[in-house]
């Protein structure tokens, strides 16, 4: 194993070499970074020519320049890292520092919803195959993985942004959206739930009434302008959640977990005025962290007290509720700074923006009184558009992946036997089928992390966020060699980490698998 | 969600489905089987229909472009205007609503008086340029790139995945670590660096550059094919038989995996499409004066709110060719998987039963 990995890593650093060598005399062919200045009419250019060849050291060849950019590099291994300054003048080092946060911030959440929604969605697909509700998803998937991001990302100013603000001046949802709605939550439902026609009638009927119902009550009562989860939300929310994870997680036949998983939601409306006291408006974020574990720890101790035996599935399905709960209420402090938000001056009732990453005169005023919770919102906001475009461009391949997969799986001997044992279909299809179907996702999600900090050229373009693919973008359009080989080196690294973490993942998780035996 | 399915019971029945799915492939070649599922797959024809329509109706709309912009190669065709022709902007009270400039004249409803193209069927931009011509220009050109990434990946891939997978040793380890190699820089970072260098030069250029770096993933594929391959019994038999190299690549080998490479091929045309309508998106693939749907997006994304035509019609068009090249590949991919079998419906179980009778 030992050899295994040493030989692997001596060749990911060999194809390192290789490949910033290659792309480094690349750039450096492809174009003069003088050019700009030799064509304009500035009186000093000569001055400037000098200053820049001497800057950028243009007068030792491309080959050569690459291996004293290298040597930069390699002293980073006593500590010494060297990765020169972009033509800005601004250290390399210090624009990636501050790139790489915003990158991860814009990228992160969007992998992570379509990671959970693609694979939620892929494995209903899977049960329900050749069904209408199938169809669908095929054709809707096949259509996003067909949606060029740039054109996804215009629509979603025009429509999410401009409309949405404009509906806002007077929310009240008009009778065409509300039947609107709650037919396309019918057919979801029924798709999902599937069964005879009967059922299938009841329902759709159900799914409407609910939906439509759920949102005139919302729009009548004035929700929309003033949104709040409040106690109620929280209490009905929390019941539902935990019953579904109970549910999923364990089945609801499973008294303690079920027990464990209300007592949560009991716990979480109790704690929901006293801990409005901590949530200040200049809570640390170590406080914040301290309460997440401290939710984690609460949800295990509760399953561990309620199951008798067998305490870990019950332990994990109340630690789960816990943690939604306690996100419920976070999220509620959140909502409760909206219509200060909103009606700030700066955003006066415009809140979804189409372009930026914070609303500057908002940081300004933050910077005079902080409050975390309007600085939060507003981040929140400025992210909500670029993550709904990458989640439409990557959920589809994750659909597809899990229902072959999970499809696949359910044909195998095993899930026959397990069948035959007579273990529930919720057992065998969350333990037996689900969790193998995930071991070749693995290699997907590796990759898909290591995309996140190269990834995102495109969505960073277009929603103006200044992050590894613009330094990237601004670095090939200026023949900046070092500011190109400084994200490059951290994306190809991440990429090929990821590859030698896959397989060795892979090899971890499946048995039958097994590296380093020869080849 | 967990409720007991159906075709656990089915299963149990599966030698009545066996011989009623042998009864239909008796006596076929593998082509002929291939035909048959891949024509039963209606979103796979409906999509090939489209597509082969779309290909159609640019290029003869259209002509053909070729060459870079100093020495071009030209064939016209029967579209009256060119992309850099000006005409007078429509504009006014009954040719344009809410006082819109350049707007469409396509009226696809046969009860109006001017049903049909018009003079400015996808309307005009800002300047009065013809945005048919140039739409129909921008689809020409992304099909070219498309075609020549995919074909050049497609070549690339298989040579080099079958002389890795069949050969072995010391090739194979070289020939993977140059994959590893290309594979370690991003698409994007290629495409930009070629995209800025050799954009003037035409879409050809273009579209061959970014084919050079396009074979990887086939490569892998075909290499893992041909390893699993050469093992079989029938390639001992050629072998055995005096078979040279060349011809049990050729004639042995490269057959049993020309399924897996033409669905790859296919699938990768639609992520070609992409690349290319986002790498001139961002100004690097094809640039001005020549045009392709991600460069028309590009120059007209901010007037979406007052000319919305100007930014529907170049996506309508990169989403269709998508769209159905995916359909198309996943139609090629049912159609030669040999474990895919058709779904037995009840009608079909009827059928056999009174056949039997």
């Amino acid at each position: 194993m030992l050899t295994y990995l040493s030989r692997r890593v001596a060749q990911l650093l060999v194809i390192l070499l290789a490949s910033s060598f290659f792309v480094y005399n690349l750039e450096a062919i492809a174009g003069d970074p003088l050019e700009e200045i030799k064509l304009s009419s500035d009186p000093k250019k000569a001055q400037t020519i000098v200053a820049l060849t001497r800057q950028l050291d243009l007068n030792t060849p491309p080959p050569i320049r690459f291996f004293k950019w290298l040597g930069g590099i390699i002293s980073g291994l006593w500590g010494n890292l060297q990765m020169g300054n972009a033509r800005t003048g601004q250290s390399v080092a210090e624009a990636i520092g501050n790139a790489v946060p915003t990158t991860i911030r814009l990228v992160l959440a969007a992998t992570i919803i379509a990671i959970v929604l693609g694979i939620t969605i892929g494995v209903i697909t899977a049960l329900r195959q050749y069904s209408r509700f199938d169809y669908a998803v095929t054709f809707i998937s096949f259509l996003f993985f067909s949606l060029p991001i740039f054109w996804v990302a215009v629509l979603l100013k025009q429509f999410l942004s401009i409309g949405f603000n404009d509906w806002l001046a007077n929310p009240i949802l008009d009778w065409p959206w509300l039947v609107g709605f709650g037919i396309v939550s019918a057919i979801f439902w029924a798709g999902v739930i599937g069964g005879d026609l009967r059922r299938i009638a009841i329902v759709a009927g159900t799914a409407f009434t609910a939906s439509a119902g759920f949102a005139w009550l919302l729009s009548a009562t004035g929700w929309f302008a003033s949104p709040v989860l409040g106690p109620i939300f929280i209490g009905v929310g929390g019941l539902a959640t935990a019953l579904l994870i109970t549910t999923a997680s364990t089945g609801l036949s499973n008294k303690p977990a079920r027990n464990a998983a209300l007592t949560m939601v009991a716990v979480g409306l109790a704690i929901y005025y006293p801990v409005q006291l901590v949530l200040t408006k200049n809570v640390s974020g170590w406080v914040l962290i301290g309460l997440a574990v401290l939710t984690v720890i609460v949800g295990l101790l509760a399953g561990y007290f309620f199951a008798k035996e067998d305490r870990a599935p019950v332990m994990r399905t109340s630690a789960i509720t816990a943690v939604v709960i306690g996100g419920m209420i976070f999220l509620d402090r959140l909502m409760q700074e909206w219509v200060p938000y909103v009606s700030n001056d700066f955003v006066s009732y415009r809140p979804i923006p189409t372009i930026g990453q914070t609303n500057d005169m908002i940081t300004l005023q933050l910077n005079d009184e902080p409050d975390f919770w309007l600085g939060s919102l507003d981040s929140l906001l400025h992210i909500i558009l670029p993550t709904i475009a990458l989640t439409i461009i990557s959920f589809a391949g994750y659909v597809r992946y899990t229902r072959g997969n999970l499809l696949e799986v359910l044909n195998m001997d095993y899930i026959r036997t397990a069948r035959a044992k007579g273990l529930t279909e919720r057992t065998v299809v969350m333990r037996h089928a689900f969790r193998n179907s995930l071991i070749p996702l693995t290699t997907l999600m590796a990759w898909d992390f290591a995309g996140i900090l190269g990834g995102a050229i495109i969505t960073e373009s277009v929603f103006g966020w200044t992050g590894m693919g613009t330094l990237f973008r601004v670095a090939i359009v200026s023949f900046d060699l070092n500011l190109l080989m400084g994200t490059f080196i951290i994306t190809s690294t991440l990429a090929v980490s990821a590859n030698l973490i896959s397989d060795l993942l892979y090899s971890a998780l499946d048995p039958r698998i097994r590296v380093g035996t020869g080849e | 969600m967990f409720g007991k399915k159906k075709n656990v019971v089915e299963a149990s029945v599966g030698s009545g489905e066996n011989a009623i799915a042998n009864k239909e492939i008796e006596g076929l070649s593998q082509g002929q089987l291939v035909r048959k599922r891949f024509v039963r797959h209606r979103g796979a024809m409906i999509a090939l229909v489209t597509l082969v329509f779309i290909v159609l109706f640019t290029y003869s709309a259209s002509g053909l472009h070729l060459g870079s912009e100093k020495d071009p190669i030209t064939v016209p065709g029967w579209w009256h205007y060119g992309i850099t022709d000006l005409s007078d902007l429509r504009y006014g009270d009954g040719v344009c609503d809410d006082g819109a400039t350049g707007c469409p004249t396509l009226q696809l409803n046969p009860t109006q008086p001017n049903f049909g193209l018009g003079d400015h069927p996808f309307g005009q931009d800002d300047i009065g340029r013809d945005y048919f011509a140039l739409v129909m220009r921008g689809t020409e050109q992304s099909i070219m790139v498309m075609i020549i990434i995919g074909g050049m990946g497609g070549i690339i891939g298989t040579v080099i995945g079958a002389i890795a997978g069949y050969f072995r040793g010391r090739l194979d380890g070289f020939l993977m670590r140059l994959t590893d190699l290309i594979i370690t820089i991003p698409a994007i970072i290629i495409g930009a660096v070629i995209g800025y260098k050799v954009g003037n030069l035409g879409v050809v250029v273009l579209g061959l550059y970014l084919g050079l770096f396009s074979w990887t993933g086939l490569a892998r594929l075909v290499r893992g094919e041909f390893l699993s391959l050469r093992e079989r019994e029938f390639v001992d038999a050629a072998r055995v038989a005096g078979a040279s190299n060349r011809r049990i690549i050729f004639k042995h080998i490269l057959p049993n995996a020309v399924g897996i490479i033409i669905v790859s091929v296919t699938l990768s045309m639609s992520g070609a499409i992409l690349l290319e309508t986002g790498l001139s998106f961002l100004g690097f693939g094809v640039v001005a004066p020549d045009v392709s749907l991600g460069s028309l997006i590009s120059t007209y994304q901010d007037s979406f709110a007052t000319r919305p035509w100007l930014f529907w019609w170049p996506g309508l068009f990169i989403i269709s060719i998508a769209l159905c090249i995916n359909f198309i590949g996943d139609g090629l991919r049912d159609a030669f998987d040999p474990r895919q079998r058709r779904r037995i419906t009840k009608k079909d179980r009827q059928r056999a039963l009174t056949a039997t009778k």
